[in-house]
C-alpha cells in the first residue's frame, strides 16, 4: 500500500470566493499583511498501484479544466 | 414521447421535472441512478439537486453513475437530454457540455426569480436557486462556443447572480442535442407561481425528442 496526499487547487487566474473570503475576514481577527489566499481540497489515500494515481486524478479527483492538483506521495514520512 | 429523468440519491427536483415533461406532452418517468437501461425514452432530463451530496464538487459523481453511461450514449446518438442545475453540472463534468460551474462569485447561495435571454432574443423569466452557478471556461473556449452558436441562455443585462462568464445561463453542445442550464425551467410551468416560461423550454425539447 502507497500512502499519498493529493493537493488539489483552483487554477491561477480563476476568482477564488472562497479565498477571498478568509482573506477579507483576516483583519478583522488582527492578522494583517495576509493576501492571495486560495482555498483548495487535500485528499489523502491509500493505493495498491501508485502509477494509477494522475490517472484518478485526472478523471475524478481534480476537474483539469479549472484545477490543479499535485501528488505527494507520504511513504516514509 | 416518453420522457426519462434521472433520479440520483440526492436530487431534488426530479417530480417538478416528471410534471413538466407530462405538460409538455407525453409520459413521463423516473430513471434511477443504477439503471444502465433508459427503456426506450424518447428525451432524458437529468434534475436538480445535490446528487451524491455534491460531494468533491457538484455533480463530479454522478457522473460515474450507470444511468449517465447510458445518458452519454443516448447523446451521442443524438438523443435529446436537458440537464437542469446539477443536472447542467453533471453534464458539464461528464463532458457532454463546455465549460464548469463554479462557486457563486459572492458565495451566496442565489434564489430569486431572473430574466433570461435566449439565442433568439427572446425572454424567459425562471426562478433560479444555486450556490455553484459560476459560468466558467477559458477565453478561447468561451470565444469557440459563442462563435459556434452554442450559448443557448443568457442572464438579462444586470442580472447575472452569479458571477457568470458573459451572463451565460445555458449552454448546448456542438450538435445541438444537449442542453444544459443553471435556472429551472420546470419550476416555471404553471401561472399560479407566478410564469409559465420554463414550459417553452421543454416544449422545445419534445420537437427534438419527437419529430413528427
Amino acid at each position: 500500500m502507497a500512502k499519498a496526499r493529493v493537493l488539489i487547487r483552483p487554477k491561477e487566474g480563476i476568482l477564488d470566493p472562497q479565498g477571498k473570503a478568509v482573506e477579507r475576514a483576516l483583519p478583522a481577527l488582527g492578522f494583517e499583511g495576509v493576501g492571495h489566499v486560495r482555498v483548495g481540497r487535500m485528499v489523502e489515500l491509500e493505493a495498491d498501484d501508485p502509477a494509477q494515481l494522475p490517472a484518478l486524478c485526472e478523471k475524478l479527483l481534480a476537474n483539469p479544466l479549472i484545477e490543479d492538483f499535485e501528488i505527494e506521495s507520504l511513504d516514509g514520512a | 414521447m416518453v420522457w426519462g429523468v434521472v433520479q440520483f440519491p440526492g436530487s431534488c427536483d426530479e417530480r417538478d421535472a416528471l410534471h413538466a415533461c407530462e405538460l409538455a406532452g407525453g409520459e413521463a418517468r423516473l430513471i434511477w441512478h443504477e439503471s444502465r437501461d433508459l427503456d426506450g425514452v424518447d428525451a432524458v432530463v437529468v434534475p436538480g439537486g445535490f446528487s451524491y451530496g455534491d460531494y468533491l464538487r457538484a455533480g463530479a459523481i454522478a457522473r460515474f453513475s450507470p444511468a449517465m453511461e447510458a445518458v452519454a450514449e443516448f447523446a451521442a446518438g443524438g438523443g435529446p437530454v436537458l440537464g437542469i442545475c446539477n443536472g447542467f453540472q453533471v453534464l458539464c463534468e461528464a463532458d457532454l457540455l463546455p465549460g464548469a460551474l463554479l462557486v457563486n462569485d459572492n458565495l451566496r447561495f442565489v434564489c430569486r426569480q431572473v430574466e433570461l435571454v435566449d439565442d433568439g432574443d427572446e425572454r424567459l423569466s425562471i426562478p433560479a436557486k444555486h450556490g455553484e452557478g459560476r459560468y466558467w471556461a477559458p477565453d478561447e473556449m468561451l470565444d469557440a462556443i459563442e462563435a459556434g452558436g452554442q450559448v443557448a441562455f443568457r442572464y438579462a443585462p444586470g442580472q447575472n447572480p452569479n458571477g457568470s462568464a458573459r451572463d451565460i445561463a445555458g449552454v448546448r453542445n456542438e450538435a445541438g442535442n444537449v442542453l444544459g442550464l443553471m435556472p429551472h425551467p420546470e419550476h416555471a410551468v404553471d401561472a399560479m407561481t407566478g410564469s409559465t416560461d420554463g414550459l417553452r423550454i421543454f416544449e422545445a425539447l419534445a420537437r427534438v425528442g419527437n419529430p413528427a
